[in-house]
């Protein structure tokens, strides 16, 4: 439990996506120009990286990781796949993409037209893949953990994207040097709010 | 060869550099140009990479484009990519074991690198393979041009060397010149960022935003 609560808190704020690793970067410029799109985005990054972490944590301490597929028998055990490990992980992101696509299609046309373009793009978000790939460095101890693991860094990312839409929001009243404007200021905010959460990477959790 | 270098394609191929450019101007591939700059040789490795993985990408997916079904093509190219990236990797780390280690996650984060969707989508679909190579050859080098030109002014100020070898001489520190550690840290190279903007958004004046 503890274990759990601790990679929860640190994967929003102390590993979070956008401000440690720049994961995401391209939708985070791209969609952050208003709360609701942001808000909509970021919910679905982070109903996606729940689903696939523990997928592809399953497969990669069962089929893919050296040794994984001892279960077999003696004759696989020393079968080392991680090289396919990157296509996988891939596929799996991206097919579970396109599920969830034709779900909201289908049960909800409202949202589904609300997020239009964005939805299919999340299959090359960043955020997603760089989550199983940390998933597969970090070797967590059970699926339990990926799965907090993957909640809490769409969670941490939800949180960068509703505040960098709110600050450009406000952003548009103020009176910005003309080359700046636009892209440049949103990276100097960035960098900005990325040294306010440099403030939590102090917090031994 | 008069063909093969058109001024179109000519174009084609130097227009990332600048006024094109990848990161600046078309926001795309921003979350590595930022995560590996700390140091030159990472920067370098990595821009390599991206320009061979994205030149022959878009060549593949051009050959392809014709038989791809509009509906699954995001993963047709996701897989083609992957296929490349994962070629990358493995020779990283054969023959460049600790360049590798530094670039960590990053060289299979270049699978969701936006630049090689973003050329995919908007290029390789719609233009022959050799017009296409030059396209991600081009674009290649310009994601590279932002990369090394970052990497540099953070090494140099962070860490005071080049690619390793100290650049800023000993009698400095001695006069009580200390490293800008700041530089060495993630949210700097938003700033460094910031800063080629400005310049590249001052000297090219229809880029502006309004």
């Amino acid at each position: 439990m503890e274990q759990l609560l601790s990679t929860f808190v640190r994967s929003i704020f102390v590993d979070n996506m956008i401000f440690a690793y720049y994961l995401g970067m391209c939708s985070y410029l791209a969609v952050s120009k208003n709360v609701k799109t942001a808000l909509g985005l970021g919910l679905a990054v982070t109903f996606i990286l729940t689903c696939t972490l523990p997928i592809n944590y399953m497969l990669e301490t069962h089929v893919l990781k050296e040794g994984a597929l001892s279960w077999l028998g003696a004759d696989y055990a020393n079968v080392n796949l991680s090289f396919l490990s990157l296509i996988i992980f891939i596929a799996i992101i991206a097919s579970f993409v396109q599920l969830v696509e034709m779900i909201v299609e289908k049960y909800a046309p409202a949202l589904y037209a609300s997020l239009g373009i964005f939805l299919p793009l999340i299959a090359v978000n960043c955020a997603i893949l760089g989550g199983s790939l940390f998933m597969q460095q970090k070797a967590f101890d059970n699926v339990g953990v990926a799965t907090v693991y993957g909640f809490g860094s769409g969670i941490g990312w939800l949180l960068a994207i509703i505040g960098m839409a709110a600050i450009r929001e406000k952003l548009q009243y103020s009176d910005v040097p003309k080359p700046l404007k636009g892209l440049g200021i949103t990276f100097i905010v960035t960098g900005l709010m990325g040294i306010a959460f440099m403030s939590f990477s102090g917090i031994k959790i | 060869m008069g063909k093969l270098f058109s001024s179109k394609n000519k174009e084609v191929l130097f227009s990332p550099l600048s006024k094109n450019n990848p990161v600046v101007v078309q926001m795309l591939g921003v979350c590595s140009a930022l995560a590996v700059t700390a140091k030159l040789e990472p920067a370098i490795v990595m821009a390599i990479s991206v320009t061979v993985v994205v030149a022959f990408a878009n060549v593949i997916i051009s050959l392809m484009r014709n038989t791809i079904p509009n509906r699954i093509r995001i993963i047709v190219q996701l897989v083609v990519v992957a296929a490349l990236v994962t070629i990358v990797s493995e020779l990283l780390k054969a023959y460049a074991y600790d360049v590798n280690k530094q670039l960590s996650v990053f060289v299979g984060l270049i699978i969701t690198n936006c630049i090689l969707m973003g050329r995919l989508e908007a290029f390789a679909l719609g233009n022959g393979p050799w017009e296409s190579f030059l396209d991600g050859i081009g674009n290649g080098l310009g994601y590279g041009l932002i990369l090394v030109v970052i990497a540099f002014f953070r090494e140099l100020l962070g860490s005071g060397t080049l690619l390793g070898i100290q650049v800023v001489p000993q009698a400095a520190y001695d006069f009580g010149y200390v490293n800008n550690g700041l530089m060495i840290l993630p949210p700097m190279a938003m700033f460094v960022v910031a800063a080629i903007i400005w310049a590249h958004r001052a000297k090219n004046k229809d880029l502006q935003e309004n």
